[in-house]
């Protein structure tokens, strides 16, 4: 049974502890990203060409094989790490190579960034390299776009298509 | 205490919680039973959110308008539940967190305590993760910012075969089956805490999960009148194609999400990993404090009464059969390491008692190395040697109480137990009826304050003779005080130590019988 003299202490405490609960649930308020900036995303995982080429089997060697792993060509599994890069306005923001995933080194290398940009014109270029030759860019794509305030533009890789895409 | 800044927080927080128990009265004070206040929390959760199941559209596209619709178009009970649900949870992680800080400044973490420390880890993790997936389950702009932030966090160990964070690229890459995903973790997540939190405490005896009703009540009642105040609001709908700006985040849940936008995921997962790891090692990290030695039983004067493993706060002592000549079907053991030598078994054991016929070097059937019952008798005797007038007083109470020092004098004569709930009723009859003193003041810490659990509880009972082993009746109740004192009260128990002497001394003298003789052992 709460005492008389308890009760306004306790109203006072319900309420400090109401207050309390109810400001942080919601505040103070936090800016996460600026209004007026876009924000442009990096989020590509794409497998690297295998790094030896695949060899054909001799009847022999396919004869030696279980019957369920008698495929004509004789692939490595290892592939080559990824290469990519990203100017927007000329300059370079983005650089990296990714070795594939999976211990034998065989899966997809995975690139993610993200950048605040003002809003307005830029031009955006990605460029990816996945093959053996260090000099050559596999990939190559420019885009000039208008961003608008908060919009989020993803630059990512169409397997289908095997291009860079924007979006 | 060794370290000074914690020995000014925790005379803080004895103070705050004395202020406290003068405002709101001490049953209603959240103070001392935090734990369980936070269970009490995890069941207005649980409960809640089985109401906002049923309603709840398991879509990317229609979520966030089914949770809309019962906050606005059923705000006096839809929106109610779900206010309950948001702040009770608030309120479950406050009182998480508080429980954690007070275990820390009373001490209570390390040796026999460490398993409940330990496991109380993990349940900052589940507490957490329960939370954020169910504000991704809003699928408000709030929600697309926590599902990116936490999905590119998780990205960053690279253990996850693909990228988590290109499930939120665009609007059409999120399905249906992923929210249906995410409410399985969300229901999932809380049945491993509530499993968690069972192994939390399946340690300690008589673990009280249960908050008094009146807080439970009171608690209830400003969750209902918070949630219809102040609603649970959502923010904007998810929309993937633009970024979040301004939010109004959880702070309670979401306070490491700015650090990983300013430092990164490295700073995030070094930050989440070395505050998870130094707790849970903080129980091995207490130098310099010798544990002491565990109670240990007197097998022939073990009785098999079980009367010490009811009063254990830790369940270090069992009865196992016993097949001995003894005649008694169990004998008590005690398992050392979840023994805190405090000293309540060998209270309640009935041969802990000053008047049974025991020679020069009093056994008991269960007993504390460092502080035998023998040794406790002889140093009563020594204590009140010498005391003089007629409100002689000897102070019984717990070290880790009030400076009892500080009350020594000429009529007063003080001893330090381990525990005031190792002080066995019988001990007062004896001073008593031995003429050793003409009153005993029995201090103990406040309940819930005790440094080893239910000291205070058990002496009160004892006392009050409602709890074996009894205080006898026919003690007169004006020669025993029995009074509250934190580490900061010692000039507060002066006081009532000044006025029980002033009473005392008003008496009329008890009239003993002849054969009653003084008995001086050290």
């Amino acid at each position: 049974m709460i005492k008389p003299q308890h009760i306004a202490g306790q109203a006072l405490a319900y309420t400090a502890f109401a207050v309390m609960i109810a400001y942080f649930a919601s505040s103070p308020a936090y800016h996460h990203h600026s209004p007026d900036n876009a924000l442009v995303r990096l989020s590509l995982t794409h497998a690297g060409q295998r790094l030896g080429d695949c060899k054909e089997r001799s009847p022999e060697e396919l004869a030696a094989l279980p019957p369920n792993m008698r495929s004509k060509q004789s692939c490595g599994r290892e592939r080559n790490s990824v290469t990519l890069e990203m100017d927007i306005d000329g300059v370079t923001v983005f650089s990296q190579t990714a070795k594939p995933a999976g211990l034998s080194g065989d899966g997809r290398s995975r690139f993610y960034d993200s950048r605040e940009v003002p809003a307005g014109r830029h031009l955006i270029r990605a460029r990816m390299r996945d093959g053996n030759n260090p000099a050559v860019f596999d990939y190559d794509e420019l885009i000039e776009v208008e961003l608008a305030p908060r919009q989020v533009f993803v630059v990512d890789f169409d397997e289908e298509n095997k291009k860079l895409s924007f979006e | 205490m060794s370290n000074p800044i914690k020995k000014a927080l925790r005379n803080g927080l004895f103070r705050v919680e004395s202020g406290w128990d003068t405002l709101v009265g001490r049953e209603s004070n959240p103070m001392y039973c935090l734990g369980a206040m936070s269970w009490f929390f995890f069941w207005v959760v649980g409960a809640s959110g089985l109401y906002l199941f049923i309603p709840y559209d398991t879509s990317a596209v229609r979520a966030w308008g089914s949770i809309e619709y019962i906050s606005k178009e059923q705000w006096y009970w839809g929106g109610m539940i779900r206010g309950l649900h948001r702040y009770g949870s608030d309120a479950m992680v406050l009182t998480m967190m508080l429980h954690l800080l007070r275990e820390w400044l009373l001490d209570r973490y390390h040796g026999a305590r460490w398993f409940a420390w330990f496991t109380g880890v993990p349940l900052i993790w589940m507490v957490f993760s329960s939370g954020i997936t169910g504000y991704w389950l809003v699928w408000d702009e709030l929600a697309q910012y926590l599902a990116i932030g936490t999905a590119e966090w998780l990205d960053f160990l690279g253990i996850f075969g693909q990228s988590i964070a290109r499930n939120f690229m665009n609007p059409g890459a999120l399905t249906d089956r992923f929210f249906t995903l995410l409410i399985f973790i969300h229901i999932a997540v809380p049945l491993f805490l509530l499993f968690a939190m069972w192994i939390h405490i399946l340690r300690i005896n008589r673990a009280n999960t249960n908050p008094p009703r009146q807080l439970v009540i009171g608690s209830g009642l400003m969750l209902v009148l918070l949630s219809l105040i102040h609603p649970a609001q959502s923010h904007p709908p998810a929309d993937l194609g633009k970024t979040t700006a301004l939010l109004n985040p959880d702070w309670y849940y979401m306070a490491l999400y700015p650090l990983y936008d300013t430092k990164g995921p490295l700073i995030a997962w070094a930050v989440a990993i070395g505050v998870t790891v130094f707790l849970s090692l903080m129980p091995w990290m207490v130098f310099g404090r010798k544990r002491r030695a565990a109670a240990e039983v007197s097998p022939p004067d073990c009785n098999g009464c079980g009367v010490c493993t009811f009063d254990c706060p830790f369940g270090a002592v069992v009865m196992r059969p016993r097949e001995d000549q003894s005649g008694h079907e169990k004998i008590a053991v005690v398992q050392p390491d979840l023994c805190t030598s405090c000293g309540m078994c060998m209270a309640s054991c009935n041969r802990t008692n000053p008047f049974l016929p025991g020679g020069e070097n009093r056994k008991t059937g269960i007993d504390i190395p460092d502080f035998t019952f023998d040794l406790m008798i002889k140093r009563i005797s020594a204590r009140t040697h010498g005391l003089v007038g007629n409100n002689r007083v000897l102070v019984l109470g717990c070290e880790h109480g009030a400076k009892l020092d500080h009350l020594r004098g000429s009529s007063v004569g003080v001893l330090e137990l381990h525990c005031t709930g190792m002080l066995p009723p019988s001990l007062i009859d004896y001073v008593l009826n031995k003429d050793l003193a003409d009153g005993v003041l029995v201090t103990a810490c406040r309940p819930g304050e005790c440094f080893y659990r239910l000291g205070p509880e058990w002496t009160e009972l004892r006392l009050a003779g409602e709890r074996v082993p009894k205080l006898r009746g026919a003690v007169s109740r004006d020669r025993v005080k029995l009074s509250w004192a934190a580490s900061t009260e010692t000039k507060w128990l002066m006081g009532d130590l000044a006025e029980f002497r002033v009473a005392l001394a008003e008496l009329p003298k008890p009239e003993r019988p002849t054969t009653t003789k003084r008995r001086v052992a050290e």
